[in-house]
């Protein structure tokens, strides 16, 4: 890539900066919105989620290849809810959130202003979740490739090569939940592993409890997953968490046809059936 | 030496397979006695988690059994056990848990013969397969060998 | 006992804590796997690495583990039997590796766990396990051991400091009796020491705030926004808490397989949201912003109260281990500007 090339890219992107901004701006000046959740400066050249009411402060916000968090996490938190009005910057991974939470009755269309980022860094205003959803449609939803072609390691492996993978992997697990926390849809008030009576999943950080753990999670999210790897990056001993709710929603594309994220109205694909769905399996 | 008694599980629907498994008691068809039923009202309720639970606490195979579709007594139960069972097992497939232990089937209140023969023939293989050890030695708490 | 000094070569160094492996002394220290240097029990000094700043996961967990047995529960018609562990299991323990904020982590541990009453589980382990610390040569911007009143060199805590010095060779500093008795066992690994001046083998880790005074103006602040602002962007996990040196809450939990059961301990942290759950249904820290308040007042308040100490080292591990980047340092320096 060329010199000129690299600077063309940084005005591109200053351009987009402020562009931003002054959108933010102008929809809290505005009171379209009472809040706006985006992404800032952070510590040592990361970027971490701001929370701005004030107009004043918009000059925070940016938006680059860094900024990957999922930021629809917060939508749901108390803090976030009691405002009435929230502005979310969005790209694919939180507009399929938003999808999907309102598929699930978690979001109300008209509570949320989406500002959309599209490929090249540009904003895209929509108007409510049909246009989302039109828009959502014309992209790449695939996984990433590197993330592919691990799954097709893992799935190229014998069944005992993949157990001894995974049960490495989770050895390491703290049982912190900070999978768990980043989840925008891991969102139940009580999760199954604060119950214990009966007790479904050994609590204590030991391999045992560890594999059964993640298998509950990645079930509980089979087919409401939207693959934005939250999971597997907020996890701080580098578990690849994510590629188990992945592997999940390609079993419930192949299987089912359903690609969560998609449309506010899909409905759940696991507490719904089709008298013919098949299987080569069942005796 | 003693031979290899495995250890299996049954999760059955009250209405179908726990009563072709009572047929099959009445109409004294013998078959292994190494199987445990554990009896819920549908397949629909029955949790994935029991199935992992089994397995941790010793199981070496497991049976999953109910109405065939559209006979179910709660009309739907099994069509969402179904769709349940298909991600358990791509799921178990991706962990490396050896799903050769763990069958699912539908079994009617008519089908004692039937029962008697999956039975026989799931007790076979697992005898075969040997004891699942894989669950059991994973690391659970134990005393000074702390989990650090 | 007055701080005495040696010095050992790297070469020796290897051989002494081979040496101490095959006398049945288990080593715990930095491995480099995953992507990421943790502490492990290791069985040969070449698996240990010197690629690290620090540990994701500090060295707390070989005195206080992750999951631990308390005890095992046998019921029968007319009678509870319960079985204690037999102390004498418990391996002798060397760390290695641990910088000295870890140090300090296990002392303000220490502290904690033998308050008032002692925690036996603690005190049998922490008897048997010595601590030989590295001394820092590289810092990074979480790091921030110099505003908690620590320095990259501190001896406090361990019982052997090595510091990096000429020719790959490591000025050795004993602190305790644990720490003479591996000099006296194993004497010939080790040569004297040179007249040197082991400040200028340390990093320079900048000061960042004032640390003196902090307890007494945040008593002020309880009610303070300044808890929710910081909080918003926190999701409730438990890493900061896990990867804490001194971080010590514990969930107890019994299981039981018909008759037979174990009654455990495992960690637990004050940032999830069911901590202070009452069985009543009352929550009195339901918002996470009440959480992060709490996470800062007892390491900065009710800790200074009780035990005369902070609860934190300046290790930095809480922020490199967040998915928010809740920086503490910053958080800190915002409170003490804001207060």
């Amino acid at each position: 890539m060329t010199e000129i090339s690299k600077v063309e890219i940084q005005i591109a992107e200053d351009k987009n900066k402020i562009v931003l901004q002054n959108k933010a701006k102008e929809l809290l000046q505005n009171k379209a919105v009472d809040i706006i959740i985006g992404y800032g400066e952070g510590t040592d050249n990361t970027v971490h989620a701001v929370f701005i009411t004030n107009p004043d402060n918009t000059s925070e916000l940016i938006y680059d290849e860094r900024c990957l968090q999922n930021l629809a996490v917060y939508l749901l938190k108390a803090e976030v809810r009691k405002f009435t009005k929230i502005g979310i910057i969005a790209n694919i991974a939180v507009m399929r959130t938003i999808l999907q939470l309102a598929s699930e009755n978690q979001l109300k269309e008209e509570k949320i202003v989406i500002i959309g980022i599209t490929a090249d860094g540009s904003l895209k205003e929509f108007s409510g979740f049909n246009e989302l959803q039109e828009y959502i449609q014309l992209n790449n939803l695939d996984i990433s490739k590197e993330d592919q072609e691990i799954l097709n390691r893992l799935d190229s492996m014998t069944a005992e090569e993949r157990w001894n993978y995974w049960t490495e992997q989770f050895s390491r697990c703290n049982k912190c939940y900070a999978c768990r926390a980043a989840c925008p849809l891991c969102y139940c008030n009580r999760c199954q592993v604060e119950y214990n009576q009966p007790q479904i999943i050994t609590p204590e950080s030991t391999t045992q409890g560890n594999f059964e753990w993640h298998f509950m999670r990645a079930m509980h999210l089979a087919g409401r997953c939207i693959e934005c790897g939250e999971c597997g990056r907020a996890c701080s001993v580098n578990i690849p968490v994510h590629l188990l709710t992945f592997k999940m929603s390609q079993t419930v594309k192949n299987t089912f046809g359903i690609t969560a994220g998609t449309d506010a109205k899909l409905g759940s694909v696991m507490s719904t059936f089709k008298p013919d769905d098949k299987e080569n399996f069942i005796q | 030496m003693s031979e290899y008694k495995p250890k299996i599980i049954a999760f059955v629907c009250t209405w179908c397979t726990y009563a072709g498994a009572d047929l099959a008691g009445t109409s004294r068809i013998k078959y292994a006695s190494n199987v445990r039923l554990i009896r819920a009202p549908c397949t629909g309720r029955i949790d994935f988690m029991l199935l992992i639970k089994a397995f941790t606490m010793g199981a070496d195979g497991i049976i999953v059994s109910g109405c065939h579709p559209n006979d179910c007594h709660y009309t739907s139960g099994n069509f969402h056990a179904r769709r349940r069972w298909i991600i358990f097992r791509d799921l178990a497939k991706f962990t490396g848990i050896d799903v050769n232990r763990v069958m699912f089937s539908w079994v009617s209140a008519a089908e004692g013969a039937r029962w008697a023969e999956i039975v026989n023939n799931f007790t076979d293989e697992i005898k075969k397969l040997g004891p699942y050890n894989s669950f059991r030695n994973l690391s659970a708490t134990n005393f000074i060998e702390a989990v650090v | 006992m007055d701080i005495t000094r040696h010095l050992i070569s790297k070469e020796k160094l290897s051989s002494l804590i081979g040496k101490c492996m095959e006398d049945g002394k288990k080593v715990y220290a930095p491995v480099k796997k995953n992507n990421l240097v943790n502490f492990a029990f290791i069985s040969s000094f070449q698996e240990i690495t010197n690629d690290y700043i620090n540990t994701v996961q500090s060295a707390k967990p070989v005195l206080f583990p992750k999951a631990e047995k308390l005890m095992e529960i046998k019921m029968s018609k007319d009678n509870i039997e319960l079985k204690s562990r037999d102390k004498n299991l418990i391996s002798e323990t060397i760390v290695y590796g641990s910088r000295p904020c870890d140090a300090t982590g296990i002392n303000i541990l220490n502290k904690m766990f033998t308050a008032g009453i002692t925690d036996q589980l603690f005190a049998e382990r922490f008897a048997k396990t010595t601590l030989i610390s590295v001394s820092c040569k590289k810092c990074d911007s979480k790091c921030f051991c110099t505003s908690m009143g620590i320095n990259p060199g501190n001896t406090d805590g361990s019982d052997i400091l090595l510091t990096e010095v000429e020719n790959g060779n490591y000025l050795v500093e004993i602190m305790t009796d644990k720490g003479q008795k591996i000099i006296s066992s194993y004497q010939s690994y080790f040569d004297k020491a040179p007249d040197i001046n082991k400040d200028k083998y340390l990093v320079d880790v900048p000061v960042a705030f004032e640390l003196k005074g902090f307890d007494e103006k945040i008593k002020d602040a309880f009610d303070s926004p300044i808890w929710l602002e910081q909080s918003m962007r926190c999701i409730g996990c438990g890493s900061c808490a896990y990867a804490c040196p001194t971080c010590a809450c514990f969930d107890i939990q019994d299981s039981f397989n018909g008759q037979e059961g174990q009654r455990k301990r495992n960690w637990d942290s004050c940032g999830f949201s069911m901590f202070t759950l009452h069985s009543s249904g009352h929550n009195p820290r339901e918002v996470q912003s009440k959480r992060w308040r709490q996470r800062i007042l007892h390491k900065f308040q009710y800790m200074p109260e009780q035990f005369q100490l902070f609860g934190c080292t300046g290790c930095g591990r809480c922020s490199r281990s967040c998915p928010t980047d809740m920086n503490i340092k910053e958080h800190l320096i915002n409170l003490i500007k804001n207060i």
